[in-house]
Protein backbone atom coordinates (compact mmCIF):
# COMPACT_ATOMS: atom_id res chain seq x y z
CA UNK A 1 0.00 0.00 0.00
CA UNK A 2 1.99 3.52 -1.69
CA UNK A 3 2.42 6.00 1.22
CA UNK A 4 1.00 9.56 -0.65
CA UNK A 5 3.94 11.96 -0.26
CA UNK A 6 3.25 16.01 -1.30
CA UNK A 7 6.08 17.96 -2.33
CA UNK A 8 4.99 21.65 -1.48
CA UNK A 9 6.50 24.86 -0.42
CA UNK A 10 4.51 28.41 -0.82
CA UNK A 11 7.16 29.75 -3.27
CA UNK A 12 7.45 29.49 -6.18
CA UNK A 13 11.05 28.27 -7.98
CA UNK A 14 12.25 26.74 -4.23
CA UNK A 15 12.98 23.43 -5.79
CA UNK A 16 9.58 21.24 -5.19
CA UNK A 17 10.20 19.40 -9.20
CA UNK A 18 13.48 18.81 -8.48
CA UNK A 19 13.26 17.74 -5.77
CA UNK A 20 9.70 15.20 -6.11
CA UNK A 21 12.31 14.09 -9.53
CA UNK A 22 14.90 12.99 -7.76
CA UNK A 23 12.97 11.29 -4.98
CA UNK A 24 11.00 9.49 -7.22
CA UNK A 25 14.02 8.42 -8.84
CA UNK A 26 15.86 7.74 -5.24
CA UNK A 27 13.47 5.92 -3.79
CA UNK A 28 12.59 4.07 -7.54
CA UNK A 29 16.54 3.03 -7.99
CA UNK A 30 15.96 1.54 -4.27
CA UNK A 31 13.97 -0.99 -5.98
CA UNK A 32 10.72 0.73 -4.94
CA UNK A 33 8.09 1.03 -6.74
CA UNK A 34 6.98 4.73 -7.63
CA UNK A 35 4.64 7.04 -8.79
CA UNK A 36 4.84 10.27 -9.60
CA UNK A 37 1.57 13.23 -10.16
CA UNK A 38 2.52 16.48 -11.91
CA UNK A 39 0.22 18.74 -9.64
CA UNK A 40 1.30 21.84 -11.42
CA UNK A 41 -1.47 22.00 -14.07
CA UNK A 42 -0.97 24.86 -16.50
CA UNK A 43 2.02 24.58 -16.13
CA UNK A 44 3.81 21.38 -15.80
CA UNK A 45 7.49 20.89 -15.64
CA UNK A 46 7.41 17.27 -13.93
CA UNK A 47 8.41 15.92 -17.48
CA UNK A 48 10.80 17.95 -18.43
CA UNK A 49 12.85 17.57 -15.06
CA UNK A 50 12.01 13.95 -15.27
CA UNK A 51 13.23 13.78 -19.33
CA UNK A 52 9.98 12.54 -20.17
CA UNK A 53 7.91 15.35 -22.09
CA UNK A 54 7.96 13.25 -25.47
CA UNK A 55 6.30 10.42 -24.66
CA UNK A 56 3.16 12.34 -23.31
CA UNK A 57 -0.18 10.89 -24.85
CA UNK A 58 -2.77 11.88 -22.36
CA UNK A 59 -2.20 13.76 -18.57
CA UNK A 60 -4.37 14.25 -15.18
CA UNK A 61 -7.38 16.07 -16.60
CA UNK A 62 -7.66 13.26 -19.55
CA UNK A 63 -8.05 10.80 -16.27
CA UNK A 64 -10.27 13.17 -14.47
CA UNK A 65 -12.63 13.99 -17.36
CA UNK A 66 -12.66 10.07 -17.98
CA UNK A 67 -11.53 10.78 -21.40
CA UNK A 68 -8.90 7.85 -20.93
CA UNK A 69 -8.27 5.15 -17.88
CA UNK A 70 -5.63 6.00 -15.70
CA UNK A 71 -3.31 3.21 -16.91
CA UNK A 72 -3.14 5.24 -20.53
CA UNK A 73 -2.07 8.56 -19.09
CA UNK A 74 0.67 6.48 -16.61
CA UNK A 75 3.85 6.98 -18.27
CA UNK A 76 6.93 4.30 -17.66
CA UNK A 77 10.15 5.87 -17.51
CA UNK A 78 12.74 3.21 -19.36
CA UNK A 79 15.66 4.13 -17.38
CA UNK A 80 14.02 3.16 -14.34
CA UNK A 81 11.00 0.46 -14.80
CA UNK A 82 9.62 0.53 -11.88
CA UNK A 83 9.30 4.41 -11.89
CA UNK A 84 5.74 5.97 -13.58
CA UNK A 85 4.69 9.84 -13.99
CA UNK A 86 1.15 11.43 -14.52
CA UNK A 87 1.95 14.25 -15.84
CA UNK A 88 -0.40 17.99 -15.69
CA UNK A 89 -2.28 18.66 -18.43
CA UNK A 90 -0.68 22.17 -19.92
CA UNK A 91 -3.58 23.65 -21.37
CA UNK A 92 -6.40 23.62 -18.33
CA UNK A 93 -6.11 25.28 -15.05
CA UNK A 94 -5.88 23.86 -11.48
CA UNK A 95 -9.74 24.33 -11.37
CA UNK A 96 -10.15 21.48 -13.42
CA UNK A 97 -9.50 19.08 -10.84
CA UNK A 98 -10.73 18.89 -7.51
CA UNK A 99 -9.24 17.85 -3.84
CA UNK A 100 -11.43 14.77 -4.05
CA UNK A 101 -10.64 13.52 -7.61
CA UNK A 102 -7.27 13.45 -6.08
CA UNK A 103 -8.22 11.72 -3.60
CA UNK A 104 -10.20 9.21 -5.75
CA UNK A 105 -7.14 9.04 -8.22
CA UNK A 106 -4.60 8.20 -5.31
CA UNK A 107 -6.61 5.55 -3.34
CA UNK A 108 -7.09 3.48 -7.22
CA UNK A 109 -3.12 3.82 -7.03
CA UNK A 110 -2.47 3.08 -3.88
CA UNK A 111 -2.49 -0.61 -4.05
CA UNK A 112 -0.05 -0.75 -7.08
CA UNK A 113 2.56 1.15 -5.77
CA UNK A 114 4.94 1.82 -2.51
CA UNK A 115 5.27 5.63 -3.12
CA UNK A 116 2.71 8.32 -4.47
CA UNK A 117 4.94 11.53 -4.93
CA UNK A 118 3.01 14.47 -5.73
CA UNK A 119 4.32 17.98 -6.93
CA UNK A 120 2.36 20.79 -5.42
CA UNK A 121 2.26 23.93 -7.50
CA UNK A 122 3.30 27.43 -6.00
CA UNK A 123 0.89 29.30 -3.76
CA UNK A 124 -1.80 28.29 -1.33
CA UNK A 125 -4.78 28.18 -3.37
CA UNK A 126 -6.73 25.34 -5.63
CA UNK A 127 -3.63 23.51 -6.85
CA UNK A 128 -2.17 23.46 -3.59
CA UNK A 129 -5.25 21.79 -1.62
CA UNK A 130 -5.25 19.17 -4.38
CA UNK A 131 -2.51 18.40 -3.79
CA UNK A 132 -2.29 18.09 -0.17
CA UNK A 133 -5.73 16.28 -0.10
CA UNK A 134 -4.29 12.55 -0.68
CA UNK A 135 -1.35 13.82 1.18
CA UNK A 136 -0.22 10.61 4.19
CA UNK A 137 3.04 13.13 4.85
CA UNK A 138 3.94 16.45 3.44
CA UNK A 139 7.65 17.61 2.65
CA UNK A 140 8.14 21.53 2.58
CA UNK A 141 11.37 22.93 0.77
CA UNK A 142 12.61 25.98 1.54
CA UNK A 143 15.69 27.69 0.74
CA UNK A 144 18.08 29.84 3.14
CA UNK A 145 16.44 32.84 2.67
CA UNK A 146 13.66 35.05 4.48
CA UNK A 147 11.11 35.08 1.82
CA UNK A 148 10.82 31.76 0.96
CA UNK A 149 11.18 30.70 5.13
CA UNK A 150 8.29 32.70 5.49
CA UNK A 151 6.34 31.38 2.99
CA UNK A 152 6.93 27.79 4.34
CA UNK A 153 5.75 28.81 7.67
CA UNK A 154 2.84 29.71 6.30
CA UNK A 155 2.98 26.57 4.41
CA UNK A 156 3.67 24.30 7.42
CA UNK A 157 0.40 26.30 9.41
CA UNK A 158 -2.02 25.57 6.60
CA UNK A 159 -0.82 21.70 6.43
CA UNK A 160 -1.55 21.64 10.12
CA UNK A 161 -4.75 23.30 9.65
CA UNK A 162 -5.99 20.56 7.24
CA UNK A 163 -4.56 17.89 9.37
CA UNK A 164 -2.46 16.61 7.29
CA UNK A 165 0.23 17.32 9.82
CA UNK A 166 3.58 17.59 11.05
CA UNK A 167 4.94 18.54 8.11
CA UNK A 168 8.38 17.59 7.32
CA UNK A 169 11.46 20.35 6.12
CA UNK A 170 13.84 19.77 2.81
CA UNK A 171 16.04 22.39 2.89
CA UNK A 172 17.49 22.95 -0.54
CA UNK A 173 19.79 24.79 -2.40
CA UNK A 174 21.92 25.58 0.63
CA UNK A 175 25.65 27.57 0.06
CA UNK A 176 28.02 25.56 2.46
CA UNK A 177 30.36 28.50 2.02
CA UNK A 178 28.11 31.63 2.25
CA UNK A 179 26.89 29.91 5.74
CA UNK A 180 30.76 30.02 6.55
CA UNK A 181 30.59 33.73 6.37
CA UNK A 182 27.69 34.92 7.84
CA UNK A 183 25.87 35.08 5.08
CA UNK A 184 23.24 32.76 4.88
CA UNK A 185 20.89 31.43 7.11
CA UNK A 186 22.26 27.93 8.90
CA UNK A 187 19.78 24.97 9.09
CA UNK A 188 20.06 25.39 12.46
CA UNK A 189 18.53 28.82 12.29
CA UNK A 190 15.54 27.55 9.44
CA UNK A 191 15.15 24.68 12.06
CA UNK A 192 14.42 27.08 15.35
CA UNK A 193 12.32 29.42 12.94
CA UNK A 194 10.29 26.66 12.08
CA UNK A 195 10.31 24.48 14.36
CA UNK A 196 9.82 21.23 12.56
CA UNK A 197 11.65 17.83 11.63
CA UNK A 198 13.68 17.98 8.94
CA UNK A 199 14.39 15.33 6.38
CA UNK A 200 17.75 16.65 4.79
CA UNK A 201 19.51 19.55 3.09
CA UNK A 202 20.58 19.83 -0.37
CA UNK A 203 23.48 21.83 -0.92
CA UNK A 204 23.36 24.39 -3.87
CA UNK A 205 24.91 22.29 -7.12
CA UNK A 206 25.17 22.63 -10.49
CA UNK A 207 25.37 19.59 -11.25
CA UNK A 208 21.35 20.15 -10.50
CA UNK A 209 21.20 22.18 -13.59
CA UNK A 210 23.25 20.30 -16.04
CA UNK A 211 21.37 16.84 -15.27
CA UNK A 212 18.08 19.31 -15.81
CA UNK A 213 19.16 20.42 -19.17
CA UNK A 214 19.83 16.65 -19.63
CA UNK A 215 16.12 15.49 -18.48
CA UNK A 216 18.18 13.09 -15.80
CA UNK A 217 17.80 13.94 -12.53
CA UNK A 218 20.87 14.11 -10.05
CA UNK A 219 19.96 11.27 -8.49
CA UNK A 220 20.28 8.84 -11.47
CA UNK A 221 23.82 9.10 -11.07
CA UNK A 222 23.79 7.90 -7.38
CA UNK A 223 25.97 9.82 -5.18
CA UNK A 224 28.59 11.21 -7.83
CA UNK A 225 27.22 14.48 -7.00
CA UNK A 226 26.65 16.27 -3.83
CA UNK A 227 23.02 17.40 -4.30
CA UNK A 228 22.39 13.09 -6.00
CA UNK A 229 24.02 12.24 -2.58
CA UNK A 230 21.53 14.64 -0.32
CA UNK A 231 18.55 13.14 -2.32
CA UNK A 232 19.33 9.54 -1.82
CA UNK A 233 20.20 9.88 2.08
CA UNK A 234 16.43 11.58 2.06
CA UNK A 235 14.90 8.22 0.39
CA UNK A 236 16.65 6.04 2.44
CA UNK A 237 15.12 8.43 5.10
CA UNK A 238 11.31 8.25 4.22
CA UNK A 239 12.20 4.87 3.69
CA UNK A 240 12.83 4.60 7.88
CA UNK A 241 16.26 4.38 7.78
CA UNK A 242 18.79 6.31 9.84
CA UNK A 243 20.64 8.39 8.07
CA UNK A 244 23.29 10.60 9.70
CA UNK A 245 23.32 14.61 8.37
CA UNK A 246 26.59 15.31 7.20
CA UNK A 247 27.76 18.62 8.11
CA UNK A 248 27.51 21.31 5.31
CA UNK A 249 29.00 23.80 7.26
CA UNK A 250 32.65 22.53 8.32
CA UNK A 251 35.28 25.06 8.11
CA UNK A 252 36.91 24.83 4.91
CA UNK A 253 40.80 23.70 5.89
CA UNK A 254 43.13 21.76 4.28
CA UNK A 255 42.58 18.40 6.23
CA UNK A 256 39.11 18.69 5.37
CA UNK A 257 39.37 19.81 1.72
CA UNK A 258 41.69 16.48 1.82
CA UNK A 259 38.59 14.41 3.26
CA UNK A 260 36.23 15.03 0.67
CA UNK A 261 38.62 13.98 -1.89
CA UNK A 262 37.11 10.44 -0.23
CA UNK A 263 33.81 11.81 0.42
CA UNK A 264 30.85 13.85 -0.65
CA UNK A 265 29.73 16.87 1.03
CA UNK A 266 25.86 16.49 1.02
CA UNK A 267 23.51 15.83 3.51
CA UNK B 1 38.50 35.52 7.61
CA UNK B 2 37.78 39.14 8.99
CA UNK B 3 34.15 38.36 8.71
CA UNK B 4 34.66 35.05 10.83
CA UNK B 5 37.00 37.15 13.24
CA UNK B 6 33.98 39.51 13.72
CA UNK B 7 31.77 37.30 14.36
CA UNK B 8 33.91 35.09 16.86
CA UNK B 9 34.39 38.55 18.64
CA UNK B 10 30.73 39.24 18.43
CA UNK B 11 31.14 42.53 17.00
CA UNK B 12 29.78 43.11 13.43
CA UNK B 13 25.98 41.60 12.68
CA UNK B 14 26.37 38.87 9.85
CA UNK B 15 23.16 39.10 7.17
CA UNK B 16 22.22 36.18 8.01
CA UNK B 17 21.86 37.51 11.62
CA UNK B 18 19.78 39.95 10.54
CA UNK B 19 17.80 37.77 8.79
CA UNK B 20 17.38 35.68 11.55
CA UNK B 21 15.96 37.99 13.80
CA UNK B 22 13.72 39.62 11.20
CA UNK B 23 11.85 35.99 10.65
CA UNK B 24 11.82 35.66 13.89
CA UNK B 25 9.45 39.06 14.21
CA UNK B 26 8.12 38.31 11.10
CA UNK B 27 6.78 34.97 11.48
CA UNK B 28 5.49 35.83 14.75
CA UNK B 29 2.85 39.06 13.26
CA UNK B 30 2.36 36.19 10.71
CA UNK B 31 1.10 33.45 12.94
CA UNK B 32 -0.77 35.30 15.47
CA UNK B 33 -2.21 37.90 12.98
CA UNK B 34 -0.51 40.69 15.42
CA UNK B 35 1.06 43.63 13.80
CA UNK B 36 3.96 44.89 16.10
CA UNK B 37 2.37 48.25 16.82
CA UNK B 38 -1.16 46.32 18.04
CA UNK B 39 1.11 43.78 19.89
CA UNK B 40 2.34 46.79 21.76
CA UNK B 41 -1.10 48.36 22.02
CA UNK B 42 -2.12 44.12 23.49
CA UNK B 43 0.95 44.77 25.99
CA UNK B 44 -0.53 48.16 27.82
CA UNK B 45 -4.29 46.98 27.81
CA UNK B 46 -3.09 44.13 30.16
CA UNK B 47 -1.33 46.29 32.30
CA UNK B 48 -3.97 49.19 32.56
CA UNK B 49 -6.84 46.15 33.37
CA UNK B 50 -4.39 44.61 35.96
CA UNK B 51 -3.26 48.07 37.47
CA UNK B 52 -7.28 48.32 37.91
CA UNK B 53 -7.33 45.45 40.72
CA UNK B 54 -3.53 45.41 42.10
CA UNK B 55 -0.47 47.44 42.22
CA UNK B 56 1.75 47.32 40.04
CA UNK B 57 5.21 48.31 39.43
CA UNK B 58 5.25 49.26 35.69
CA UNK B 59 8.76 49.42 35.71
CA UNK B 60 9.47 45.94 36.35
CA UNK B 61 6.92 44.60 33.78
CA UNK B 62 7.69 41.49 31.52
CA UNK B 63 5.29 40.93 28.65
CA UNK B 64 7.28 38.68 26.10
CA UNK B 65 5.95 37.19 22.73
CA UNK B 66 7.93 33.74 23.24
CA UNK B 67 7.84 29.89 21.03
CA UNK B 68 7.39 27.02 21.53
CA UNK B 69 7.41 24.49 19.10
CA UNK B 70 4.96 25.57 16.57
CA UNK B 71 2.83 27.70 19.39
CA UNK B 72 3.28 31.50 19.92
CA UNK B 73 2.71 32.07 23.79
CA UNK B 74 2.23 35.71 25.41
CA UNK B 75 4.35 35.32 28.82
CA UNK B 76 3.25 38.19 31.23
CA UNK B 77 5.73 38.47 34.43
CA UNK B 78 4.42 41.13 36.70
CA UNK B 79 5.38 41.73 40.08
CA UNK B 80 2.57 43.09 42.80
CA UNK B 81 3.52 45.21 45.12
CA UNK B 82 2.98 44.11 48.73
CA UNK B 83 1.03 46.96 49.72
CA UNK B 84 -0.77 45.54 52.24
CA UNK B 85 -5.08 46.05 51.42
CA UNK B 86 -5.83 47.81 48.73
CA UNK B 87 -9.69 48.89 47.92
N1 LIG C 1 20.04 22.23 -5.20
C1 LIG C 1 20.01 22.99 -6.30
N2 LIG C 1 21.15 23.51 -6.82
C2 LIG C 1 21.11 24.28 -7.91
N3 LIG C 1 19.99 24.61 -8.59
C3 LIG C 1 18.82 24.15 -8.11
C4 LIG C 1 18.75 23.31 -6.95
N4 LIG C 1 17.45 23.01 -6.74
C5 LIG C 1 16.73 23.61 -7.72
N5 LIG C 1 17.55 24.29 -8.55
C6 LIG C 1 17.11 25.08 -9.72
O1 LIG C 1 16.16 26.03 -9.28
C7 LIG C 1 15.16 26.24 -10.26
C8 LIG C 1 13.78 26.04 -9.67
O2 LIG C 1 13.61 24.69 -9.30
P1 LIG C 1 12.20 23.95 -9.45
O3 LIG C 1 12.41 22.56 -8.96
O4 LIG C 1 11.62 24.13 -10.79
O5 LIG C 1 11.35 24.79 -8.38
P2 LIG C 1 9.76 24.78 -8.09
O6 LIG C 1 9.21 23.50 -8.62
O7 LIG C 1 9.66 24.90 -6.60
O8 LIG C 1 9.21 25.99 -8.79
C9 LIG C 1 15.46 25.27 -11.39
O9 LIG C 1 16.14 25.97 -12.39
C10 LIG C 1 16.38 24.24 -10.75
O10 LIG C 1 17.27 23.67 -11.67
MG1 LIG D 1 7.55 23.25 -9.99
Amino acid sequence: MATVLTVTSGKGGVGKTTTTANLAVALALGGQKVVCIDGDIGLRNLDVVLGLENRIVYDLVDVVEGRCRLRQAMIRDKRLPELFLIPAAQTRDKSAVSPSDMVRLCDELRPEFEWILIDSPAGIERGFRNAIAPADMCLVVTNPEVSSVRDADRIVGLIEAEEKGPARLIINRLNPSLVRRGDMLTADDILELLAIELVGIVPEDENVVISTNRGQPVALDGTKSRAGQAFQNIARRLRGEKVPFLNLEEKQNFFSKLFRLNRSEGA
Amino acid sequence: MAGWLDRLLGQKETSASKARERLKLVLINDRTDLTPEALERLKNEIVTVISHYVDIDPNNIRIDMTQEGREQRLVADIPIRSSGHRR
